[in-house]
């Protein structure tokens, strides 16, 4: 077979990243990410479900410094996932393929998961008291 | 519908893809997206405002028919939704044909065995009475 002369697609270590080629590559780390994490979610309820000590060593875990970097991850990646898919589905819908337009739906969505992350996590610190 | 031939060019095309199933991944990634964008603002909601709450308290949220419905809802659009975007993932990354299949069969098995684990963890705390 003879090697076509035309373009080919952008070789990652020479295209310069841009805000939308990031947020795409980000909505799937995320989402492979979130898929692992569903683990932590199910690990959870079946504690729930086991009994008061199975839920209270699964609490520990999850109140750890190491659970808390997770969860802290875990969070931001779910929120980022939310806002980037609803961000998809317009696209799905046919809005908002301006390159001007993108570029303000991709701040917008970053500035929304940050935000809601925090949101999240000062409720949660209120819900345990503070600690 | 029938396809025949002097349908019109839609009816023609439907269902015509090259597993004969057409759209239908793409479709249910977006129809469980749709639906978890409610489900996991919801949830979320719930297991935040419950952080440090003991384990009777939160089987007792659990329990509330609502909340169990919602949950097994949302833990059936999770992981249909997660399996379905992992498979594209793999589709798109890995590429010898037993590798593929393998990690796609995987996927598959590890998505309803997490699931219904999920689930079954959910109607036992529901159904204890």
């Amino acid at each position: 077979m003879t090697q076509a002369d035309r373009p080919l697609s952008p070789h990652l270590q020479i295209y310069r990243p841009q805000l939308t080629s990031v947020l795409s590559i980000l909505h799937r780390l995320t989402g492979v990410a979130l898929a692992l994490g569903t683990g932590l979610l199910v690990w959870w309820l079946a504690a729930a479900a086991a009994g008061p000590e199975a839920f209270a060593g699964a609490n520990g875990f999850l109140g750890s410094v190491l659970g808390r970097l997770l969860l802290l991850g875990w969070s931001f990646a779910l929120f980022y996932h939310l806002c980037n898919g609803i961000r998809h589905l317009f696209w799905d819908a046919g809005f908002g393929y301006e390159i001007a337009t993108l570029n303000r739906s991709g701040w917008l969505v970053l500035v929304a998961s940050l935000a809601l992350t925090v949101i999240a996590w000062l409720a949660a610190y209120a819900a345990r008291g503070g600690s | 519908m029938s396809a025949g031939a002097g349908g019109s060019p839609l009816g023609r095309a439907r269902g015509l893809g090259s597993a004969k199933e057409g759209v239908g991944h793409w479709w249910a990634q977006r129809v469980t997206a749709l639906a978890l964008v409610p489900l996991t603002l919801w949830l979320v909601f719930g297991i935040v405002t419950r952080v440090g709450a003991g384990h009777a308290a939160v089987v007792e949220w659990i329990a509330q028919p609502l909340v169990a419905i919602a949950l097994i809802l949302t833990l059936f659009a999770t992981f249909l939704h997660a399996k379905l975007g992992v498979q594209v993932v793999i589709e798109d990354y890995v590429h010898g044909p037993f590798a593929k299949h393998v990690s796609l069969l995987l996927v598959t098995f590890v998505s309803f065995i997490l699931g219904a684990g999920a689930i079954f963890a959910v109607l036992k705390i529901a159904l204890r009475g």
